[in-house]
């Protein structure tokens, strides 16, 4: 019984060290300079990595949630002869929720795991230590700019998917469903609000990343450095930072609609 | 070579996330680079809003020309005050002009409905409109119809 009750305890102070040691990581990392520190080279170099490369997953997906959500959408609202509300709900869907959330799932998925294995293989090789020892900092050479790369990156995805989206369930609506395309784009563009729907996604989606990105970094530079502590790191990476996002999101959707 | 190939390609991204905002922005969430433009603000005093909210459309024989973008109680008359932002553009609006609070298909939202009158003077920046009829409130209508029901029988 006392044992149980001490590794609970031992879980505890575990998980609270860990979120220090994060944290810790954060703020020494979140800055520029230093001796030896990464150049906006690296900084371009990892949003090539991060944001170019997952250009396509994004775009495919964002492609196809757009069209299923015209399908979808089409079925629903025929019944109720509102087809016309078509546009408005397929973009509202897309700016505020799917757009910001699928991507930074897919960006967890493609990218952060990436940024964790190979952080994490860094450390299992000793480069970073091989880094201290020429007097170069590893955080600010290493993990800075791949922070920086995704929190830049996140949203320009969130944005792109969207966008794609929109385009999509017109495909959908307007070429294959017949329906006629002013409904859809002028009633869209009488809904939506620029600074309540667009900018509150991208707020949403830049939240994403700075939680995807370092929770991806702190996973890579904390692995154990065996074979087998990288890959629980970077299982562990897309785990929690796809309950991170889902859970953020209800929280930053109840402070921006002001509900709860 | 190769970190040029890179460079271009980060670029092409941010440019690609540039143009998707610049669509968002124009295309889909309709806002145009005229809408800051210049306005005249009217006022109207309202029984009833009924669910008239700010940013509310005020059209003009179904064309947009302003928006609301002020709700006070007036303690005096125990009445709202709603005062409306009306396009530069629509500055011929008669001084006998008259609101109403309108709603956009059976369960829309609300907006206010101008009709204009026939005198030769036009509004000023500030002005009130005097003849103004309150939002229909269905729980009102069904009660009178109601009423008037039990009268008759």
């Amino acid at each position: 019984m006392l044992k149980h009750v001490r590794s609970l305890g031992q879980v505890g102070v575990q998980s609270i060290q860990s979120i220090g040691r994060a944290g810790m990581l954060f703020t020494q990392s979140v800055t520029w300079g230093g001796p030896g520190s990464a150049g906006f080279l690296d900084l371009i170099r990892q949003i090539h990595s991060v944001g170019v490369r997952s250009l396509s997953i994004i775009i495919v997906a964002g492609f196809f949630v757009g069209m299923v959500l015209a399908l979808q959408g089409y079925n629903i609202l025929v019944k109720f002869g509102s087809v016309s509300a078509l546009g408005t709900m397929v973009s509202l869907t897309l700016l505020r929720e799917l757009g910001p959330v699928l991507a930074a799932l897919l960006f967890a998925g493609r990218a952060g795991s990436a940024l964790t294995a190979e952080i994490g293989l860094m450390k299992a090789t000793e480069q970073l230590s091989a880094m201290e020892m020429m007097g170069v900092d590893p955080l600010k050479r290493v993990i800075t700019p791949r922070l920086w790369a995704g929190v830049i990156s996140v949203p320009i995805l969130a944005l792109l998917f969207s966008t794609v989206g929109i385009w999509g369930g017109a495909f959908v609506a307007v070429d294959m469903l017949g329906l006629y395309d002013g409904a859809y784009w002028s009633n869209m563009a009488n809904t939506v609000e620029f600074y309540e729907d667009v900018v509150q996604g991208l707020i949403k989606a830049a939240v994403f990343g700075v939680v995807v990105t370092w929770i991806a970094v702190y996973q890579g530079y904390d692995a154990a450095p065996t074979s087998e502590g990288i890959g629980k790191a970077t299982t562990q990476t897309v785990v929690i930072s796809s309950l991170a996002i889902l859970g953020l999101d209800f929280i930053l959707t109840a402070v921006m609609l002001g509900g709860v | 070579m190769r970190m040029r190939n890179v460079e271009l390609m980060v670029g092409g991204f941010m440019v690609m996330g540039i143009i998707a905002l610049v669509l968002m922005a124009l295309r889909v969430s309709g806002l145009s680079m005229d809408a800051a433009g210049e306005t005249y603000t009217i006022k109207a005093r309202f029984e009833n809003l009924g669910g008239l909210t700010d940013r509310a459309k005020v059209s003009l024989a179904g064309v947009t020309i302003g928006r609301v973008t002020n709700i006070t109680l007036d303690q005096e008359w125990y009445a709202a005050v709603v005062e409306m932002e009306i396009d530069k553009s629509m500055s011929t609006l008669p001084i006998d002009t008259s609101a109403s609070i309108l709603t956009a298909g059976l369960l829309g939202e609300k907006y206010i409905g101008l009709s204009v009158g026939a005198e030769i003077d036009y509004m000023q920046d500030g002005d009130w409109v005097q003849d103004t009829q309150s939002a229909i409130v269905l729980e009102e209508l069904i009660s009178r119809f109601l009423f008037s029901k039990a009268e008759g029988e």
